[in-house]
């Protein structure tokens, strides 16, 4: 940035944009800095040496090429407005030519204080707010904030809620997967899978909105069971759901598996080893990939999974190409899941009948003061939840989702943290990256998949 | 590839470790609550380490300031922060949180990154949102607010903050 010879002086009530926006874009000391202002061992996580600490004791830095001045390399940034980052992702890179050096994943732009805003509302308007943290898995987190405070309330679910939830659930890891699908054919320029990405998830979403009343966002899973009970005629759906895409799916093996070029974006590309993914707290496909059979459906059943027969998909070599297949395969997955919870399908109430938990069906309010009273009184005050703390845990398409929740008593959370799968998983970048090259940037942070929304919430 | 009734591929031996003695309490959803003084807090995070849970899940913080009254194990004196661990171990498929007291007056722990690397981002953003420092932590940086922010926004002193309605007549405030 050079100063014009001669600014021209400010009037009145005439900003300067250019410098004000400058000034307020940087992010100071979060920002990856070049070497020579590097502390070591900050040198050290970010050129992804970090793992030989907890082995060993000491660092071998001979291994590690600190020496390297900075004018042989760059950094650039790429994000936070680029098309191919999901979203408002900021990587600085420091390059060697076309090599990647060191990332350094700067967020935070998406940021509005869901955590603190979780805390202002009742445990009845909670769903609201978690829902609108992982944009694409939304019933995801109404399920894990749902769990958490259920298990703090002490409620049995109904086992129709528990299967609907399932049933759900499934349906989100589907559409999720496609989505994924989509953008990633999309970053590797096959704009074919793009559109068949969105094609197939609208059909899900229009089931949702069916049920739900709602394409996202839809509050629907709720602390004491869901919102509604599934619509008339809901089974011809899910198969015909369930049949489309599963067919499709061998159409994605024809478009993209065996195709030359998209091989070689993916095949090798973005190595991680199940040691550091274990290390870096990385969940889901990422570490699915690697080999290590890690999927909270199987290992740690919730719901009624443990009663459900499916595989869990690992990889070998922990490379895009492995999480691609991975999350294709779990679509063929949930799908059987899908049928065999529509098969199994109990009947019942959709929602526990607990008259301090659950609202009273509409009827009863006309005909019963104490049912108005109760209605009343959840939709104003919420309901009290015992004081307590509870870590709940699920499987989202993105990895493990937890829902840390503290109760004083009160009908609102304490405090309400939402461990989000993509804000751990973006740690994974910068070892992805390593030693790469820039073109294959856009491809490895796709194969991270992760969401702005939950990373930054 | 199938793994129903197997050991997680994939995963190391456990070394196995003496745990240090600290005031325990059951959890709800299968877990473990340990409750470490500050000092020993690193070493038993360590020796949990050693004795295969390979994986830090989660790791945030709760700021107890209107809520001192919480119910602890005897011998615990509760503090104004707590720093919440939730260590997995998928060899055993255990779970086991482990809830350190810091004080207000010297909200500052030791680092885990030295033992999961993967608590980086997460104890830059307790330190971000709660203000507690992390000893030994490489980069302890704001994460997700911005770096000129003042004040930390997820303590209980902090006010939740509105943005006035802005109606189509009436000047903004910019």
């Amino acid at each position: 940035m050079s100063e014009p010879a001669n600014p021209p002086p400010d009037q009145p009530g005439v900003r300067r944009p250019e410098r004000a926006a400058i000034a307020e874009t940087s992010e100071g000391a979060q920002e990856l800095a070049p070497r020579a202002a590097t502390r070591p061992e900050e040198l050290r996580r970010e050129v992804g040496a970090v793992l030989r600490i907890p082995e060993g004791g000491t660092i071998d830095t001979g291994d590690i090429d600190v020496e390297r001045t900075s004018d042989e390399t760059m950094i650039i940034n790429m994000g936070p407005q680029h098309p191919s980052t999901h979203g408002v992702l900021r990587l600085m890179l420091e390059l060697d030519g076309e090599t990647v050096l060191r990332t350094k994943p700067v967020i935070g732009y998406l940021h509005t204080g869901m955590e603190k805003t979780g805390e202002e509302l009742t445990y009845v308007q909670g769903g609201t707010n978690v829902t609108r943290m992982d944009y694409l898995s939304p019933l995801t987190n109404e399920l894990v904030f749902a769990l958490a405070t259920e298990a703090l309330l002490g409620v049995e679910m109904p086992p129709r809620a528990t299967w609907i939830r399932m049933l759900m659930s499934e349906l989100q890891r589907v559409s999720s997967h496609l989505m994924w699908m989509a953008t990633n054919g999309m970053d590797l320029g096959s704009t074919s899978m793009m559109i068949y990405g969105f094609r197939e998830r609208e059909m899900i979403l229009a089931f949702y909105e069916k049920t739900t009343g709602l394409r996202m966002n839809h509050n629907y899973i709720r602390p004491g069971g869901v919102a509604a009970d599934l619509p008339d005629g809901w089974e011809d759906d899910v198969a015909v759901i369930c049949e489309t895409i599963l067919e499709r799916t061998y159409e994605y093996d024809e478009l993209l598996t065996g195709q030359p070029i998209f091989r070689e974006r993916m095949d090798g590309v973005g190595n991680i080893t199940a040691e550091e993914a274990l290390a870096l707290s990385v969940t889901g496909p990422i570490l699915r990939s690697t080999g290590v059979a890690w999927d909270l459906r199987r290992t740690m059943p919730y719901l009624a999974y443990d009663e459900l027969d499916f595989d869990v998909i690992v990889g070998t070599y922990g490379d895009n190409f492995d999480r691609y297949a991975i999350r294709l395969n779990e679509i063929r997955e949930s799908i059987k899941l899908i049928r065999q919870i529509a098969e199994r399908m109990p009947p019942g109430d959709y929602r526990v009948q607990d008259r301090k938990v659950t609202p009273p069906p509409r009827a009863r309010i006309d005909e019963s003061m104490e049912a108005l009273i109760h209605h009343f009184k959840i939709f104003t005050e919420g309901f009290r939840v015992p004081e307590g703390e509870v870590y709940a845990a699920i499987e989202s398409p993105r990895g493990e989702i937890g829902c840390y929740l503290v109760s004083d008593g009160t009908s609102k959370p304490y405090r309400m943290h939402i461990r989000g799968p993509s804000f751990v998983n973006l740690q994974a970048v910068p070892t992805l990256l390593r030693g790469g090259l820039i073109a294959d940037a856009v491809a490895i942070i796709s194969s991270v998949d992760p969401v702005m929304g939950e990373v930054d919430r | 590839m199938s793994a129903s009734d197997q050991d997680v591929a994939g995963v190391p031996e456990p070394a196995g470790m003496a745990l240090p003695e600290v005031p325990m309490a059951p959890g709800r959803w299968a877990d473990e609550v340990a409750f470490p003084p500050r000092d020993r807090y690193h070493e038993l995070v360590a020796a949990y380490r050693a004795d295969g849970f390979e994986q830090l899940s989660d790791l945030t913080a709760v700021d107890y300031l209107t809520h001192p009254g919480r119910s602890l194990p005897p011998g615990v004196v509760p503090e104004r922060f707590e720093v919440v661990v939730t260590l997995l171990s998928l060899s055993k498929r255990r779970r086991v949180r482990v809830r350190v007291q810091v004080p207000a007056d010297a909200p500052e722990v030791d680092t885990l990154w030295d033992l999961y690397p993967g608590a980086e981002a997460m104890e830059r953003e307790v330190f971000d949102l709660f203000g507690v420092r992390f000893a030994g932590h490489p980069d302890l940086t704001r994460i997700l607010m911005p770096e000129d922010w003042e004040g930390h926004p997820l303590r209980k002193d902090y006010g939740v903050g509105r943005v006035p309605v802005q109606f189509k007549e009436a000047p903004g405030p910019r």
